[in-house]
């Protein structure tokens, strides 16, 4: 075992973790600022992939799709919001958890009616086809794209929510809902705002995997497990919390496949179930939150 | 005050409730009768019991979880190793199924208990889609993807009566009495003072630890005696079915209990069965006319989750309270 290999292999490490970052981000947004669990993150996230399938087929191009997909199942995210969520708030934190898992089976269902239950292929956009050589070995340039996608979009919405008046108010209103009420902040509509950007970003996570894994409608089935555990691992829905777990995943998988291939799955949730036992409030997560 | 059934303090008052294990044995015993196939009566009597055994968890102690395929799923992969592999008779099989879905129960609830509220749901999936992915690899044990063959029962030798087991009528009625004194089972534990005090974490966590109450371990308990159950129908489907496919352990096996349950009304005795039976008679009548019948199931659910929680049997419970 060498050192080379060892060095690759966490580097495709870091590679899956910006993967995982980007398939949770979304969830954990919703999740951290509305404590909605959202069940049908996975379908959504599948759904990004068929949207920037269907509009990269249309416009012949996957950087349309990039930008395109996002919104459009963005602002189906608002019409879930409006329609299902809302009426839920105030009722039992379990009941939105149910309405999304039953959204996810109406949405999965289809997506195979209108798109077929086979699998569809998502050929990698030719600007971003082949190797790199980074000195200790040859690495894939669609998966180092992802990684500087992922660092965009997180400084983005580090800018968005700390140095902006907009991110201000968000914050306030995660902590304290109430209050932001009481001082004249309309929560209803910071709240869908935020449900629509979360959704989008779960569409952007689908669309970014796919030409990694096959586009399905089952495709977002591992992903909503993905999702949970790297919210678990890193606690209380925080974005700093979501980077650190999706990293320390993404190694820990690509690590233990080098070791023993057919552990690598089973490595993600032992990892979870470990951090359950020391830090049930995750890593980044505060004793007595959670809750 | 809750409407829901089975309480301590209405026990006496209500005939429903008192009665309740004569008329389930009754209903369950007319069930093929009624029901338009065999086959849908006895998948109705194992997710009904599927669902019983998750109410007591969902319904009475107020807790989703979304990691039951996973005591379902070993329950029948025991079975099925316990019969196929070591000849164990087929009678005892079922209580080494549950041995080993409580035994699992202790372990995943005992993570899960340690996270609060809504990160329950989450916690008990992940850990059950753990146990899927064992399954999935320990293929030299489980069948790996191809499920679990080889472990038909096709007699059985009952005090010297020998009949056949693959006789649709005999097999149902054979996988009744199991039912039957599993719903005994659960009907003494809502009965006890064990029955009240999860209700009563339910209602309210904190009133129930002020009270003193050990919450951490009636819910864990709580947790335990659910998955005994649910070990119990899924050994009982692997007898029926003989074969265990992989997708037993998956989530959606949970979702799928969760589902039923919530559809005939969580927290009340028979309304797991009313579930379950809805469930299946709506999948057997949409897939005649759609192989898309998930898409009406699912919105037919999300209109319940709005507009009616308590479910059919709850609703029907609460307009004849006159609540």
């Amino acid at each position: 075992m060498d050192a080379q290999l060892v060095a690759m292999q966490l580097l495709s490490g870091v590679s899956l973790g910006a993967v995982l970052i980007m398939t949770a981000l979304g969830f954990t947004i919703i999740f951290g600022m509305l404590r909605v669990v959202n069940f049908a993150h996975g379908a959504l996230f599948m759904i990004g992939a068929y949207a920037g399938l269907f509009i990269a087929e249309r416009t012949g191009s996957f950087w349309w799709a990039l930008l395109l997909a996002p919104i459009g199942v963005g602002v189906l995210g608002l019409v879930i919001e409006r329609l299902l969520i809302r009426p839920l708030y105030g009722r039992s934190p379990d009941d939105p958890i149910l309405l999304t898992f039953g959204l996810g089976y109406v949405l999965v269902e289809g997506v195979r009616m209108l798109f077929g239950s086979d699998g569809v292929p998502f050929s990698t956009p030719p600007a971003l086809v082949g190797v790199v050589n980074l000195g200790i070995g040859f690495f894939p340039l669609y998966r180092l794209f992802v990684i500087g996608v992922v660092v965009f979009i997180l400084v983005l919405l580090w800018l968005a929510l700390e140095k902006t008046k907009f991110g201000l108010v968000v914050r306030a209103g995660a902590r304290d809902p109430q209050i932001m009420q009481v001082l004249g902040v309309d929560i209803r509509r910071l709240w869908l705002i935020i449900f629509g950007i979360g959704i989008g970003l779960t569409a952007l996570g689908g669309l970014l995997a796919a030409p990694m894994r096959s586009v399905s409608p089952e495709m977002g089935t591992i992903v909503l497990a993905e999702a949970f555990v790297v919210t678990v691992v890193g606690g209380m829905g925080s974005l700093i919390g979501a980077v650190a777990a999706g990293l320390l995943v993404g190694i820990v998988v690509s690590m233990t496949s080098l070791f023993a291939p057919e552990m690598a799955t089973i490595a993600m949730f032992a990892l979870m179930a470990l951090v359950l036992l020391i830090r049930p409030q995750g890593l980044f997560g505060r004793a007595g939150q959670g809750a | 005050m809750s409407a829901r059934a089975g309480s301590i303090i209405d026990k006496s008052k209500d005939f429903a409730t008192a009665w309740r294990i004569p008329l389930s044995l009754v209903a369950l015993c007319a069930l093929p009768w009624v029901l338009p196939t065999q086959a849908l009566a006895v998948n109705v009597l194992i997710y009904g019991l599927f669902a019983v055994g998750y109410n007591l968890l969902f319904g009475y102690t107020g807790l989703l979880s979304f990691g039951h395929a996973a005591f379902f799923g070993v329950g029948a992969y025991v079975t099925g190793i316990a019969i196929g592999r070591f000849g164990v008779p087929w009678f005892a099989a079922p209580a080494l199924a549950v041995i080993a879905a409580g035994l699992l129960a202790a372990v995943i609830g005992g993570l899960s208990i340690r996270t609060r509220g809504i990160y329950f749901a989450m916690v008990t999936l992940a850990l059950a889609q753990l146990v899927y992915y064992v399954g999935l690899q320990a293929s030299s044990w489980t069948g790996g993807e191809n499920g679990l063959r080889g472990f038909t029962v096709s007699t059985i030798n009952f005090f010297g009566f020998r009949f056949s087991f693959l006789d649709p009528v005999n097999k149902y009625y054979v996988i009744l009495a199991f039912a039957i004194a599993a719903l005994w089972f659960v009907s003494r534990i809502l009965n006890s003072y064990f029955g009240a005090a999860i209700e009563a974490i339910r209602e309210n966590e904190a009133r129930a630890r002020a009270c003193g109450y050990d919450v951490e371990r009636t819910k864990l308990l709580s947790f335990i005696l659910s998955g005994l159950v649910t070990g119990l129908a899924g050994a009982l489907s692997a007898l029926h079915l003989t074969i265990v496919p992989l997708d037993t352990l998956h989530y959606q096996t949970s979702g799928l209990v969760v589902m039923m349950t919530l559809l005939g009304g969580a927290g009340s005795f028979f309304g797991p069965f009313v579930g379950a039976l809805a469930f299946l008679l709506m999948e057997d009548v949409f897939s005649q006319w759609t192989s898309h019948w998930q898409l009406f199931v699912g919105a037919i659910f999300i209109l319940f989750v709005i507009f009616l929680p308590k479910g059919i049997w709850g609703t029907a419970l609460a307009i004849r309270g006159g609540k």
